[in-house]
């Protein structure tokens, strides 16, 4: 058995003059949701063909589930993918496109018809592919990609074009694979999604990896904010003055004090308050977002 | 590879390529046979074109005015193999199902390979439909044309009928491995089918008549020469040879296309 489902090593794609993707290293253990995040163009989708075995690698290694990426059939057997939009014969119906990729890898069609129920194409599954919704092909794609009932799954992008019902089944789907063990990598824009399932994350950057590791990791070296507040908002600028006296940098909205620091300040700051008299009616802390996170990482300079 | 030809199959059997294509090769099967059968009568016979193939009611009476007009079909049948798998084999580049086939078969040769076996099957099937309907046809309007059918089932007719049945199957494979081929290289069935029905139909007629010395190099001569079993500027083994080197260049850069190319649409 394999420790990690993918791990690359100095991973590169030159097109051209246009580096996509730029010595990109790094491991993803079995059994977890990967999220794989990074502003457009920055070598998401490049990153997942060479792990697909669809573009060769300009240079750099790379494994999928124990095996090199230069023999991709000793892997995909093992791997559902739908890569950068759903793609299909427009003239066939969702349930013979589906027959076609199970004929393909020599899936029963038992699975087929489940699968278009699983996504909730159970009732459309006759009508022409190019008869679909944004969001019922993108749901085919999906069913195409649980199609080997994989051990690891690569998603790009999957819940571009969902509604929000949509955008909340994936994540339930998500969670219930990686439940039964199967391991994830998903890219996607929606980052509170992505922070919502995701154990592990990758971040790009113009081609280049920026982070990689544990999410609550990178969440963790952004200062938390304590938020506090006084009972009585005659308190508020006698508070505003002890907090300075520790030694923070404040800001004061809706009659709270925000203040850049992790939980653990807030027994410090309810002793401060308590010795100088004043009640406070709430201590909260708020954990960054990924997404305040994602900007702050990939913005530019 | 098995797989990969039942997935082939699968695609070419939807309605709208299926019906579309047995529905032009009736037609022109009913039409020819009518024309053939119908003009037999008057005095001229039927004129093909002008050149010496005259048809009178006692030629076809002979032992292959059978299967005379299944032989007619051998172009179409070849053009038809072109622009289907000109069409199935660019399409996966446009619609991008390329990404999906390579995901499910990463074995880039045993995927060309299936599709081509497919493309035999396909065209091996069509044939048969149109040699069965063809003679099926004939000996229906034998009767009004008053011509004699007793040759039609003798052994030097059965013979010449399998011979002629696999030199078109022949020519359409050629036809249809230019098609796959073109469409591999170009990605796009608009230009792989206006390239080649360009090729095929317009400018290689014009070559032929204006250099008549380039005609023994031309592709589309060297196929007919296949299938018509030989012909006056070109005997049968040279057609062989011809399509043989042709097929093996464009089916060349085409396997090596498709084997290194990276999929990125
Ligand atoms: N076939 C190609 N030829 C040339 N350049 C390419 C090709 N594919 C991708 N690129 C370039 O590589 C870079 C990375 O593209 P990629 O599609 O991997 O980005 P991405 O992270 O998936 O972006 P998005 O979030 O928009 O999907 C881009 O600058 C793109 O222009
Ligand atoms: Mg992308």
């Amino acid at each position: 058995m394999p420790e990690l489902a993918i791990s690359v090593r100095d991973l590169t794609k030159v097109y051209g003059e246009q580096t996509a993707v730029s010595h990109a290293t790094f491991d993803i253990p079995l059994g977890t949701v990967c999220g794989f995040v990074g502003p457009n163009g920055s070598g998401k989708t490049t990153t997942i063909r060479m792990l697909l075995g669809l573009i060769s690698p300009t240079g750099g290694t790379g494994t999928v589930l124990g095996e090199d990426i230069r023999s991709p059939e000793k892997y995909l057997s093992r791997v559902g993918a739908m890569i950068e939009g759903p793609a299909f014969y427009p003239m066939l119906s969702g349930r013979e496109n589906l027959k076609v990729l199970a004929d393909l890898g020599g899936f029963s069609y038992s699975r087929v018809d489940s699968l278009l129920i699983k996504v909730g194409l159970g009732d459309r599954g006759g009508s022409k592919f190019k008869t679909y919704s944004l969001g019922m092909k993108q749901r085919l794609g999906i069913a195409a990609a649980l199609l080997p009932d994989p051990q690891l799954l690569i998603l790009d992008e999957p819940t571009n074009g969902l509604d929000p019902n949509g955008i909340q089944e994936i994540r339930e789907l998500i969670k219930e694979l990686a439940d039964n063990g199967t391991s994830v990598f998903v890219s996607s824009h929606i980052l509170s999604e992505l922070e919502m399932i995701s154990e592990y994350l990758v971040m790009l950057r113009k081609g280049k990896v920026i982070f990689t590791g544990r999410t609550q990791e990178l969440l963790g070296r952004q200062n938390s904010i304590t938020l506090i507040k006084p009972e009585y908002q005659v308190d508020l600028n006698r508070l505003v003055e002890i907090t300075k006296g520790l030694g923070y940098e404040i800001r004061i909205e809706n009659g709270s004090i925000q203040i850049p620091v992790n939980a653990e300040f807030g027994a410090i700051l309810n002793r401060a308050a308590f010795e100088a008299g004043i009640t406070l009616m709430s201590i909260s802390t708020q954990q960054p977002t990924l997404e305040e996170t994602f900007f702050e990482m990939t913005e530019e300079n | 590879m098995l797989n990969v030809v039942k997935a082939e199959l699968r695609k070419m059997k939807r309605p709208s390529l299926l019906y579309v294509n047995i529905g032009i090769l009736s037609f022109l099967s009913i039409l020819f046979t009518s024309l053939v059968f119908l003009r037999t009568g008057s005095s001229l016979g039927n004129r093909k074109g002008g050149s010496d193939s005259i048809q009178t009611a006692e030629s076809l009476g002979k032992f292959d005015g059978g299967y005379f007009t299944f032989g007619l079909m051998s172009l179409f049948l070849g053009l038809i193999a072109l622009t289907v798998f000109a069409s199935q084999s660019s399409n996966e580049y446009s619609y991008g199902t390329l990404r999906n086939l390579l995901v499910r078969q990463p074995s880039r040769m045993k995927l060309l390979g299936g599709k081509f076996f497919a493309m035999v099957v396909f065209a091996f099937l069509l044939i048969t439909f149109v040699a069965v309907l063809n003679i099926g046809l004939s000996f229906a309007e034998s009767g009004h044309a008053h011509i004699s059918t007793s040759l039609w089932t003798s052994t030097k007719a059965i013979h010449g009928f399998l011979t002629l049945y696999g030199n078109i199957l022949l020519a359409t494979i050629g036809y249809g491995l230019v098609g796959m081929s073109l469409g591999i290289i170009l990605k796009s069935p608009m230009s792989a089918i206006s390239i080649s029905l360009l090729w095929f139909m317009v400018l290689e007629n014009i070559l032929s008549a204006v250099l008549t010395s380039a005609a023994k190099w031309l592709p589309g001569n060297a196929l007919s020469a296949i299938s018509a079993g030989g012909a006056k500027i070109f005997s049968y083994q040279r057609g062989l040879l011809m399509s043989g080197a042709y097929l093996l260049l464009f089916g060349g850069v085409a396997t090596i296309l498709f084997k290194r190319r990276d999929v990125a649409s």
